[in-house]
């Protein structure tokens, strides 16, 4: 029998960038607020210090921040036809684990989708005709508008301190700003950052070519910034451990930094640590939520009635709670029947290395959200008709890191190993660049998520199932930029260039690092037919849970996420402050 | 076996005067006196059996030789580095999913599907492959020259010799993987003794500070430090 606590408002399911936010603002609402976080606990001080934080080993190589599979993992397969096996250690995507979740090693690219791609569906079907969406792809409009949400985007940028610079002003088209980009109610907190050799060779050349490079929107501090919130950040110093790290100098955006310290201070809010929710409990007509039980740090049962629950643990544990818990109906691909883990997509990046002999570029300056963009050939500005595909990315350069386990580009030729490998890595370690796209990834009936026949966790649930597979939709989207990039990468003469896009038949490899940028499962629609929560990212069936996260996503955006998935919180938050709170009910 | 150890300790030797001039020639160079660490070949592993380590160590000597220019794994201590893996938790597989049933047949790309803890690999790999180095060569693969040795983890690269023991598991790419790590890691897990592969090729370790090099397209004149505070 599970030890049963007092009631309270709200229950928060995990404490990274959405929880942080909703803890926040239903705490400045009066309630009474839970926040439950599976992993420890964790701040700049002691945990992200210098000089201990600054070890690429453990950190950067085994993950020291993120979620431990045997304690919480899926299985993959890339066909109904495969059989699914457990993604046993991290590898293409690290999930977040304790305070914070993923918003406290993320890099920090903090942009907004095109106005397009919130109606895109609608959008390929008015300009390119039905035909283009092949029977196999999923793709919906997400049931709001850019316009609704940009107040929110804004909102989110200012508590996250964004630096960079506004192409599209309020309708003016600014230079130096990106000029395809919606339209902005204001500028950007602080100025973009100072740029790396790379991002400005870069820069110069795309502009030589006609192209609109601007600075990449990052959640990195250029100067010195007080949030809303009143939390402080101070300029970033290019360490160089910045993804996958704790930011050592309080210059890295993160609930840790933007948000935590001053919730903290709140008398009606409260988190448990160690704390991991295996089921939200519903009511005996299943159509509200009575609360949560979770394993606590001494693995003992505990069961937390609240009115409200928010589900806040990340893209892939959302869906596997509601799969677990009953909270919509599970979608069954054979039949096309039902919504939660329905939609499940990815991102379809690609790269192009230059070597250059006598270049310095001092990889080892650099910070997670450095670089230059072009969205020359972003969604708004390719014809699909013409191209035959459905999609888009941006462009950009700017290195993060030269952390030389992890980091050591060589040229294709140099050997792996023995003497040929340690002369490569002396003539070629701090003398290359990268240009990658970095791009949508369209939704089809076929990639999915559900609970797994065999695997079970720690706790005896069933692992969630991703079945996931590249389509050839997007690998022709980046077979294209591919035409684009190379010779742009040309024009800038490097001794040597070698590129690496997904080709016909690329199947999903779970072992190089891609990026956590899982979406889809719960998403969001205009009726519970086809999503599994409203436009406020409530559930169609048991309205005291609000999803939040990328979950909500119908197909994935051809950029990083975390702007889109903070926009949507304040915009949920707002719905339950002003309409759902006064009279609690389905709002859609 | 005695003709392996003498070669390292004539290899050390050698090494430790190339390491000299490059110090010399480095900028924050070498007035920190150089902690007495013990020579190599009188470690005692914490997790290798003798015949292991001797696979270990004349293994990674061949993966990163100290031929040439620059450190090769024995200098930088690499297999002290990876012994301290084995006997810790990324050996034990702590953080990994390990429950059943496993499919060692399944395609790479769906990952690790093995069995065995990374240390449970290395003790069933090395005797796998030794036993092979002697059926095929008549000695194990230690005692083989460094031509022969080189043509085995070559063939064990391709994926022509196939290791029974370890299937769903990739021997080869974890090995080499471990010694690159040993070779760039902190050196405080061991490898990259004195800091030898970052003054190497230039990486100032966890100087982690670099607010006036932004944009700056020179070579950084500044040798590395690490988490304890020495410099290089
Ligand atoms: C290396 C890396 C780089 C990234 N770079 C970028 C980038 O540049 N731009 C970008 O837009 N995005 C980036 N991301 C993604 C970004 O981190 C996420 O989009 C963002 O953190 C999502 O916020 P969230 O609140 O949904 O989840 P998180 O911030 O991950 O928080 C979820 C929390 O829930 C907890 N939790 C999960 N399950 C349970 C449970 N059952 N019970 C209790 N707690 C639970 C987790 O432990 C975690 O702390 C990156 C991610 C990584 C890993
Ligand atoms: S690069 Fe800048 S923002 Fe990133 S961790 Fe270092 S100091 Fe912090």
């Amino acid at each position: 029998m599970a030890r049963q606590e007092k009631k309270r408002d709200v229950v928060i399911v995990g404490l990274g960038w959405t929880g942080s936010i909703m803890g926040m603002e239903l705490c400045n609402e009066g309630l009474d607020v839970l926040a439950l976080e599976r992993g420890g606990d964790r701040d700049t001080v002691p945990d992200f210090q210098y000089p201990q934080v600054a070890d690429e080993l453990k950190y950067g190589v085994r993950y020291g921040f993120m979620q431990k599979p045997r304690k919480s993992t899926v299985t993959i397969r890339r066909s109904e036809s495969e059989t699914a096996l457990p993604y046993r250690h991290l590898g293409s995507f690290l999930p977040g684990d304790g305070v914070g979740g993923a918003g406290m090693h993320w890099n920090g690219h903090t942009f907004r989708p095109m106005q397009e791609e919130f109606e895109l569906k609608s959008y390929v079907e008015k300009n390119f005709g039905k035909d283009l969406i092949s029977d196999d792809m999923a793709i919906q409009d997400w049931g709001i508008s850019y316009k609704e949400l940009e107040p929110y985007f804004d909102r989110f940028e200012k508590v996250a301190g964004i630096s960079g610079y506004a192409g599209n002003l309020n309708g003016e088209i600014r230079e130096g700003g990106n000029p395809f980009e919606a339209p902005r109610s204001d500028e950007f907190p602080m100025p973009p950052l100072d740029q790396t050799v790379d991002s400005n060779m870069f820069a110069d050349a795309a502009r030589k070519m006609g192209y609109h490079p601007y600075h990449r929107p990052s959640a990195v501090a250029s100067t010195s910034y007080t949030n809303p919130y009143g939390m402080q950040l101070g300029p970033c110093n290019f360490c160089g451990f910045c993804e996958r790290f704790g930011c050592l100098n309080y210059s890295k955006s993160s609930p840790q930094t933007c948000i935590l310290d001053a919730l903290k201070r709140k008398e009606n809010f409260e988190y448990r640590t160690n704390a991991e929710v295996l089921k939200v409990e519903l009511a005996a007509d299943g159509k509200t939520a009575k609360g949560v039980t979770y394993i606590d740090a001494n693995g003992e049962e505990v069961y937390q009635p609240a009115d409200l629950v928010i589900l806040a643990a990340y893209q892939l544990h959302n869906v596997h709670l509601m799969l677990l818990s009953g909270i919509g109906q599970a979608y069954n691909a054979a039949t096309g029947e039902g919504v939660v883990g329905k939609n499940y997509a990815y991102q379809t990046n690609g790269g192009t290395a230059l070597f250059f002999k006598d270049v310095d570029f001092n990889p080892f300056v650099g910070n997670g959200s450095n670089g230059h963009v072009i969205d020359d050939f972003a969604i708004n500005q390719i014809d699909f008709g013409k191209e035959g595909f459905i999609g888009g990315s941006y462009i950009s350069s700017g290195t993060f890191n030269g952390q030389p386990i992890r980091s050591m580009r060589l040229p294709a030729d140099t050997p792996k190993w023995g003497a040929g490998w340690k002369e490569g890595i002396k003539d070629w370690y701090g003398h290359s660049m990268a240009i990658g796209s970095h791009g949508s990834n369209m939704s089809y009936h076929s990639n999915h998520l559900d609970l797994d026949p065999t695997y079970k966790d720690q706790h005896g649930r069933p692992l969630m199932r991703m079945t996931f597979n590249w389509k050839p939709n997007d690998i022709r989207m980046t077979q294209f930029m591919k035409s684009k990039i190379e010779p742009l990468a040309e024009s800038m003469n490097p001794d040597i260039m070698q590129s690496s896009f997904k080709s016909e038949g690329a199947m999903y490899d779970v072992r190089p690092y891609q990026t956590t940028h899982n979406v889809g499962g719960a998403i969001m629609g205009t009726d519970p037919q086809s999503s599994a929560v409203n436009k406020f990212q409530q559930s169609w069936d048991v309205h005291n849970v609000f999803v939040l996260g990328a979950s909500a996503f119908p197909q994935n955006i051809q950029y990083n996420p975390t702007g889109t998935v903070g926009a949507l919180a304040y915009w949920a938050v707002d719905a339950i402050r002003k309409d759902y709170l006064p009279n609690p009910r389905p709002l859609a | 076996m005695s003709d392996a150890n003498f070669k390292l300790n004539r290899r050390r030797f050698l090494q430790a005067g190339a390491a000299g001039t490059m110090l010399s020639a480095g900028y924050a160079s070498g007035a920190f006196a150089k902690t007495a660490t013990p020579a190599l070949s009188e470690f005692t592993p914490e997790f290798f059996t003798a015949d292991e380590w001797k696979f270990i160590m004349a293994a990674t000597d061949r993966l990163i030789p100290a031929d040439g220019e620059g450190p090769g794994a024995l200098d930088a201590r690499v297999p002290v580095f990876i012994d301290g893996q084995m006997a810790g938790p990324f050996g034990h597989a702590a953080d990994w999913y390990m429950e059943g049933p496993h499919d060692p047949n399944a395609p790479a790309q769906l990952g690790y599907q093995s069995p065995l803890t990374p240390a449970e690999v290395y003790r069933a790999a090395i005797a796998e492959l030794n036993a092979w180095c002697n059926d095929k060569h008549g000695s194990i693969f230690a005692e083989l020259d460094k031509a022969t040795k080189d043509s085995v983890l070559t063939a064990l690269e391709k994926g022509e010799i196939k290791l029974e023991s370890t299937k769903g598991a990739n021997f080869f790419s974890l090995l080499l993987q471990n010694t690159k790590e040993g070779y760039f890691a902190d050196p405080m897990y061991g490898g990259n003794h004195d800091m030898v592969a970052w003054k190497y090729i230039g990486f100032p370790g966890a100087r982690a500070s670099f607010r006036e090099w932004v944009g700056v397209e020179k070579p950084y004149p500044l040798g590395p430090v690490d988490i304890s505070g020495k410099r290089g």
